[in-house]
């Protein structure tokens, strides 16, 4: 019906752009972080062939990441924090997921319209908000003077390991609660029924049937979340700003905005790169694996 | 039987006040406690932006303390500070309009091209352009990022860090969300309604422009709102790819007030790109919605799922 060469031409253009402005940038990473740096203005001069790759930087930073290294504490404060945040993602999220999945009945379509309006205002918005009701005389801190809680609130916004966590947890629990969600809407109700038919209780149904089912769904929204907060460096800054909470995220961003170490900064960019991918490979071997056990 | 009835009674019965006596006698009962973690979390994840954007409207120059409403002041009532006549804030406004306008027309051609090209080659090197396209959606954005800061500097030397640089950052990551969803609109209306208009004689051309064309545009309108919507809403490609003060976007410019001490006009700032957004999403589905009326059940599912499972 349609000539053989149309299709590949239709994709070519898009596919071009993909490898000009995602394949290529990437390799110019892998260029600055086993390039030089100029002895003279301290610039980093990129190798592009690989035969001319010096180790020394990407040695250096990776040196870094080992117990008592330059970046061990801020590695470990930032798997913390990613951990944490986690946590308390799957501790609310799976309620939430679970309920309107299951129980929402007729308020099931308006949840759903609730639980992704956060998707469409924007991050910085939500943050923003955040701010101001955290600020030393926003609502937060008026609403513990006010009930006695705490006569004295802490000072939320400077250095604050618990608002950097619940910040992380605020910006991306929408994104755990909608695959997870989804995830739960395709376990086959029927297999409920059957728990529930041969003497299950709700309890006994719910931990042998739908968490065993759902923990697929579950590790997929964890990484979904993880990837971006293990990049992260705003939200840190914008709920805290001060060294105490950095993570790996903000490091990057100081070696390229505050100081001159840009193949420094590649190296660590690289270096995160890797943890994620080795983070990506394991959930993608780990779903694979649960697919074949289903099918077998 | 006699039990059933004596059981029901009380719950058809039940006053409001009774009502709340036993909810409150077992609120961790299922699924009380969920309903409660659930409309809690809609709660604080709401509430918080909803405060934010009604501080736009305080008539006095405070972001926490409410000291009265003013619909217009910090919009473009104040001849100094509202978003309209304080220099910066109407350049931020502009510069995120301007990207999402141009990355709206580059991508979403770019990529309903791509969507069908990948749909549909058979071919070596079909695969990996598949599995390529699908990168951009899981990279984490500081990556990107400091991979085409990198790219400019060094490689593309002839592109300045700017708007031009900008716009390549923002559509490369709009392509994958635009494929994501002109893919599902293809997979929807197989191929069978082509290879009728190819048996009555159509040729390819025709075919393309008078059934194919027409039946993606649902998702063609869909995409050029959803890529305005992400585009605006982005931060981290903008920022890494600015000129400076010149080229700061909305999200950059919240970003620097957040530190210092803001005035409502950042949060109006803030809210009217919430306003955009939704209004562009809002316009995204009625048009959806009226492009595939009288189209079978179902097949509207596809855009909510391209709009939510990409990401």
């Amino acid at each position: 019906m349609y000539p053989k060469w149309l299709w590949p031409v239709f994709a070519l253009p898009g596919v071009f752009w993909l490898i000009l402005l995602f394949l290529v940038p990437f390799y110019a990473v892998i260029g600055v972080a086993f390039g030089g740096v100029d002895p003279v203005f301290q610039t980093p001069v990129p190798a592009w062939n690989p035969l001319e790759w010096d180790f020394t930087s990407m040695s250096e930073t990776l040196a870094g990441f080992l117990p008592g290294g330059e970046y061990w504490s801020i590695f470990l404060r930032t798997t913390e924090y990613v951990a944490i945040a986690l946590t308390i993602c799957l501790l609310v999220g799976y309620p939430v997921a679970y309920y309107v999945s299951r129980h929402a009945g007729k308020s099931k379509s308006i949840l759903l319209a609730l639980l992704v309006l956060p998707f469409w205002v924007s991050y910085l918005m939500r943050m923003l908000a955040w701010v101001n009701l955290f600020s030393p005389t926003g609502f937060v801190n008026e609403f513990l003077i006010w009930t006695h809680i705490a006569p004295h609130p802490p000072d939320w916004l400077n250095g604050n390991p618990v608002s950097v966590i619940l910040g992380l947890v605020y910006g991306y629990i929408p994104y755990f609660i909608m695959p997870l969600l989804a995830a739960l809407d395709r376990i086959d109700k029927s297999l409920l029924e059957a728990a529930r038919d041969l003497g299950a209780s709700p309890s006994e149904a719910f931990f042998h049937v739908t968490l065993p089912l759902s923990k697929t769904g579950v590790l997929g929204a964890s990484v979904i979340i993880a990837l971006p907060m293990f990049g992260d460096y705003y939200t840190p800054n914008i709920v805290s700003g001060s060294p105490q909470t950095s993570m790996i995220g903000n490091q990057i961003d100081i070696f390229f905005h505050g100081g001159p170490q840009p193949s420094v900064g590649a190296a660590l960019t690289l270096v995160l790169s890797l943890f994620l991918a080795v983070l990506m490979a394991y959930y993608m071997i780990t779903i694979s694996r649960a697919q074949r056990e289903a099918q077998a | 039987m006699t039990e059933a009835v004596v059981r029901s009674r009380p719950v058809t019965v039940r006053s409001p006040l009774r009502r709340f006596l036993d909810w409150a006698r077992n609120p961790w009962g299922r699924p009380r406690f969920l309903v409660l973690v659930t409309w809690l979390y809609v709660f604080v994840s709401i509430v918080p932006v909803l405060v934010a954007i009604q501080f736009s409207f305080n008539a006095g120059r405070s972001v926490t303390a409410w000291q009265g409403f003013s619909l217009t002041r910090w919009y473009w009532g104040d001849p100094v500070n509202s978003v309209w006549h304080d220099p910066t804030l109407q350049s931020t406004l502009f510069q995120s309009l301007k990207l999402a306008g141009l990355d709206m027309l580059i991508a979403t051609p770019l990529g309903v091209m791509l969507a069908i090209g990948l749909a549909r080659w058979r071919g070596p090197a079909s695969g990996p352009s598949n599995f390529l396209m699908l990168f951009p959606l899981v990279t984490p954005e500081i990556v990107s990022g400091v991979a085409l800061y990198l790219v400019i500097l060094y490689l593309f030397t002839f592109i300045e860090p700017g708007t031009i640089a900008q716009v390549l950052g923002h559509v490369t990551f709009s392509l994958s969300y635009v494929v994501v969803i002109v893919r599902g609109r293809l997979f929807s209306i197989g191929r069978q309604y082509e290879e009728a208009a190819a048996d009555l004689g159509a040729t390819p051309w025709e075919t393309l422009r008078l059934v194919l064309l027409p039946l993606l545009m649902p998702a063609i309108f869909s995409s050029l709102m959803i890529v305005f919507a992400i585009s605006i809403d982005d931060f981290v490609i903008s920022q890494w790819l600015s000129c400076g003060a010149g080229c700061d976007t909305i999200p950059i410019r919240i970003y620097g007030a957040t530190r210092a001490a803001p005035l409502p006009s950042v949060n109006a700032l803030a809210a009217l790109m919430v306003y955009f957004t939704l209004a562009a999403l809002g316009l995204a589905y009625l048009l959806f919605r009226f492009m595939t009326r009288g189209e079978r059940p179902g097949q509207g599912g596809h855009m909510v799922h391209g709009m939510g499972g990409g990401l």
